[in-house]
């Protein structure tokens, strides 16, 4: 199975609500793949879904070639999420953040002080604590969590908020270097303007918890249309 | 379970409860604030002290476990790092046996502090430290298992302050009734066999590590 993620009329339930409705939608391997809907369309249930946080309720779903109806945990250390929350403890510094959550991974020192390097929480942000950092600066330290896990697959709700200009640029070169390497994206937005940046494979809709259009992105670069 | 995971989430709290300071400015004291509290509502009367010190001492225990329990809970969920925690390969008997082990130091710590200052408020005198000093062990680290184990049960529930102590003090009621009766034997308060009451503590220490190991991962996944 080539695809990284396949799902086949997938139903989530949040406690009575169903947030997805029978979700269809494939991703093949260093895809850069867009989903935008309005507010409460499905979107961070779709990617909570992919992560294996979510128990599929009806339908079928294949994560990284692992069933999800048998086995939601499989997949879950191949995946990286980072959602509207960053997953820090505030009374740590951002070098001990990101130092802490690559020893659960095994990361190495050396990859540790690389990722702090690469999203420019490094020199003297390194020793702040993160309760005393800006949502942006946050942001960038959850992602160096995010780069020192290297993931299959990342899962990117709004990655770009509270991002400056320096930020976002940082983010999809992340985003696109990852993609470059064989890991799949599949990044959440509903600002217009972050539909092209980083520039994705395909722009998915999502409404009312079903896909409502699919369509691939001719400036991709990757000749698919 | 892989011990040097535990032993980092152990690290990473112990370095969190230290860093704000919580503890020591503020559970610590009001585990003093209690003591000195019975004692007035117990008239000073030091024979009535003396003889009531060692429950005393384990409900002013379960008192100050409640809050320590509600922190641990509490830095994990404020920004979804228990979330985050599923997405790593660590097991989740490592998890447990991590915040398990943090408890443990900061409860034992505590009960330290207490013990010294009840020796010297209640005008106590210790037959058997020995016994003291295992009891002590043993009911901790029952007391930390559980209240790690019930402490997720309480975390995905809105109401997690006021409905963690309904949960939690009935099962920690047999910890507290045998670390008493060890503890006023050791003083010489009571006429029990401390020792008998010793092998209890240890039969709910075991038995509480062992279940919030095995159960541990599935409550995570539900809260």
């Amino acid at each position: 199975m080539n695809d990284v993620i396949d799902l086949q009329e997938a139903v989530v339930t949040l406690g009575q609500f169903p947030a997805l409705t029978g979700v269809t939608l494939k991703v093949a391997k260093g895809e850069i793949v867009t989903i935008k809907g309005p507010n409460g369309a499905g979107k961070s249930t779709l990617l909570r879904l992919c992560a294996g946080l979510l128990p599929v309720r009806e339908g079928s779903a294949y994560v990284l070639g692992e069933n999800l109806n048998a086995n939601r945990r499989a997949i879950r250390q191949d995946v990286g999420l980072l959602g509207h929350k960053t997953g820090l403890y505030e009374d740590l510094t951002v070098e001990e953040n990101v130092a802490f959550w690559g020893s659960m991974v095994r990361a190495g020192k050396d990859e540790i002080n690389k990722a702090i390097k690469i999203m420019g929480v490094d020199g003297r942000l390194r020793k702040v604590l993160v309760r005393q950092l800006s949502a942006g600066q946050r942001r960038r330290t959850s992602f160096a969590g995010l780069v020192v896990q290297r993931p299959s697959l990342w899962l990117l709700d709004e990655p770009h908020a509270a991002l400056d200009t320096e930020g976002r640029d940082l983010v999809d070169n992340l985003i696109q270097e990852a993609a470059a390497s064989g890991a799949t994206v599949l990044l959440v937005s509903h600002a217009p303007k972050e539909v092209s940046s980083p520039s994705p494979t395909r722009i998915v809709a999502i409404a009312g918890g079903r896909i409502t259009s699919d369509i691939y992105n001719e400036g991709s670069g990757d000749g698919v249309s | 379970m892989e011990f040097r995971d535990a032993w980092s989430i152990a690290c990473k709290d112990l370095r969190i409860e230290l860093r704000s300071r919580i503890l020591t400015n503020q559970i610590a004291p009001y585990t003093l604030l209690i003591v000195v509290l019975f004692g007035f509502a117990l008239d000073a009367d030091t024979q009535t002290l003396r003889d009531t010190g060692p429950g005393l001492f384990w409900v002013a225990v379960l008192l100050i476990a409640l809050l320590a329990i509600q922190r641990a809970v509490k830095i994990e969920d404020d920004d979804a790092a228990r979330e985050r925690m599923l997405l790593t390969p660590v097991h989740s008997s490592s998890v447990f046996f991590g915040k398990a082990i943090a408890l443990f130091i900061q409860l034992f710590a505590l009960e330290v502090l207490l013990f010294f200052v009840m020796l010297a408020l209640f005008d106590l005198s210790v037959e058997d430290p020995l016994l003291i000093c295992l009891s002590a062990i043993l009911a901790t680290i029952g007391v930390a298992s559980s209240g790690t184990l019930y402490g997720v049960i309480a975390a995905g529930v809105g109401v997690r302050e006021t409905l963690l102590p309904i949960l939690l003090l009935p099962v920690l009621a047999p910890i507290a009734i045998g670390a008493t009766r060890t503890f006023g034997d050791a003083f010489g308060r009571v006429d029990a066999d401390g020792w008998a009451w010793l092998g209890l503590l240890s039969v709910f220490a075991v038995v509480y590590t062992v279940l919030g190991m095995l159960a541990y991962g599935q409550l995570v996944e539900d809260a």
